[in-house]
């Protein structure tokens, strides 16, 4: 009742609209009045009973995943990925991880998510897994291990992505998130090559978005930056996905995770 | 004091050596990043992986070092030869239809149809009317653009070319080559060009 309160209190200040001033102000009292209920919490909820319940052809759970902490450690590892994975001799994402860990104990096949729809299937599980994973890393510092020589040759190629421009439109990552205080229409939008603005985003997402009312992974919010970007689409999980976000989390670097975030 | 001096070589060379090393590491890195932005993407609906590949002027402005003011003029050199003038030398349209083109962002993503008209996404980026409220602020304000500039030849030729083309005129600019990449029609900027010079539209308000 409260969060239905809440949302239509938000819709209320956005519509009551015509406002000079960014929603960012808005975004940030609605922030406050569901502190302590985002509506990610119901992902998270069916997340983990999602880790916890036999599924996929070997009927195994996900609590011998190792997330990089060791099998069957969800607290804190987030906050440390991307991370090199000896396993797989690749530097993963959580969602990619999260992907060997289906396959490997459970049986499903990552093509189930990397060929799926958003919002269906193997990928809207993938979605609450993540839910479930993040929040355990909320309040936790950022630490990449940017030693290891695989990370930082991904962070390497995620900053020349970040700068890559092609397309009909000629844009690259940097066109929208390349300096201090700039907006899309009246969308705030952080710099994405400085430590401030990347903590606000890294540190922020996966989160609930209340515009569409759907969770969505960093892997869906990167997608659809592309598809704004006007390039081809990115194969979920792909390498560029997880170059890009060791850049992001690694110019994050120990800042405070609000893991999963609320957005508009 | 021997140490160090038979040390100094030594660590001159190192010191060389591991320069050259980082350089090779760097034009390596660009190289991955032309693969992997091929081989992490596919293609969807009139999103093709053509789009992965840069022009040359994409990819000079792509790098982390910005280019010399000599590659910059080269650019803008080559793109001014891609501006196609109005061919009944009109340059002016509806500032009406204008509007709804400034207002449309939409187009060429792979959520769209081939096909479809585009829009020219001008409030994604630009102050335009001062009653719409709702303006991105990635480009200048172009609020009173006819109004505080006049419309001699000059300007309107400027305008019209940059419109056409914005890298003919500053060679890394952020703005899409609106005639020159097909985003809007000859038809589409000539309405642009009203909503930006003529008196009665609301920009000049």
């Amino acid at each position: 009742m409260r969060k239905t309160l809440g949302m239509a209190a938000l819709a209320a200040m956005l519509a009551g609209g015509a406002q000079a001033q960014s929603t960012a102000d808005e975004i940030a009292k609605y922030r406050e009045m569901i502190a302590d209920g985002n509506p990610a919490e119901l992902f998270e909820m069916e997340g983990e009973s999602l880790w916890k319940t036999p599924r996929g052809p070997k009927k195994a759970t996900l609590e011998q995943c190792d997330l990089g902490q060791g099998p069957g450690v969800v607290d804190g590892a987030f906050a440390r990925m991307p991370r090199y994975f000896a396993d797989t001799g690749r530097v993963q994402d959580l969602e990619s991880r999260l992907l060997t860990c289906m396959e490997t104990l459970q049986g499903i096949p990552a093509s189930a998510v990397v060929d799926g729809d958003w919002n269906k299937g193997e990928r809207k599980t993938m979605d609450a897994l993540a839910a479930y994973v993040v929040t355990h890393s909320r309040g936790q510092k950022i630490q990449l291990d940017l030693a290891n020589p695989q990370t930082r040759r991904m962070y390497e190629l995620g900053k020349r992505a970040f700068h890559y421009r092609s397309g009909p439109m000629d844009f690259s990552c940097a066109t929208c998130h390349g300096e201090d205080g700039k907006r899309i229409r009246l969308q705030d939008l952080p710099n994405l090559t400085h430590k401030e603005g990347a903590i606000a985003a890294w540190g922020s997402w996966p989160a609930y978005r209340v515009s569409n009312s759907q969770f969505w992974t960093m892997q869906h919010r990167l997608n659809d930056c592309f598809r704004q970007q006007r390039t081809a689409e990115p194969v979920f999980a792909s390498e560029v996905t997880v170059a890009l976000s060791v850049y992001m989390a690694a110019t994050a670097q120990g800042g405070v995770l609000q893991t999963p975030g609320l957005k508009r | 004091m021997k140490a160090v001096s038979i040390l100094r070589p030594a660590l001159a060379a190192l010191l060389a050596a591991t320069a050259g090393l980082s350089a090779a590491a760097g034009e390596d890195y660009d190289a991955q990043v032309r693969e992997m932005m091929q081989s992490s993407f596919k293609e969807n609906g009139i999103a093709s992986k053509y789009r992965q590949l840069q022009l040359d002027f994409q990819k000079t402005c792509s790098a982390l070092v910005p280019p010399s003011a000599e590659a910059m003029r080269q650019i803008e050199a080559e793109q001014m030869q891609t501006v196609r003038w109005p061919a009944d030398g009109k340059f002016f349209g509806d500032w009406k239809e204008g509007e709804k083109i400034a207002q449309s962002g939409r187009g060429l993503t792979w959520t769209d149809k081939a096909g479809e008209s585009n829009g020219g996404g001008c409030y994604n980026c630009h102050q335009l009317a001062p009653q719409e409220l709702s303006f991105g602020t990635i480009g200048p304000s172009l609020h009173r653009y006819g109004k505080l500039r006049g419309s001699d030849e000059g300007m309107v030729k400027y305008t019209w070319g940059k419109l056409w083309n914005a890298k003919a005129y500053n060679a890394c600019s952020q703005m899409p080559r609106m005639g020159d990449a097909h985003i809007l029609s000859e038809a589409q900027i000539k309405h642009v060009m009203a909503y930006l010079f003529d008196p009665a539209s609301p920009v000049n308000q």
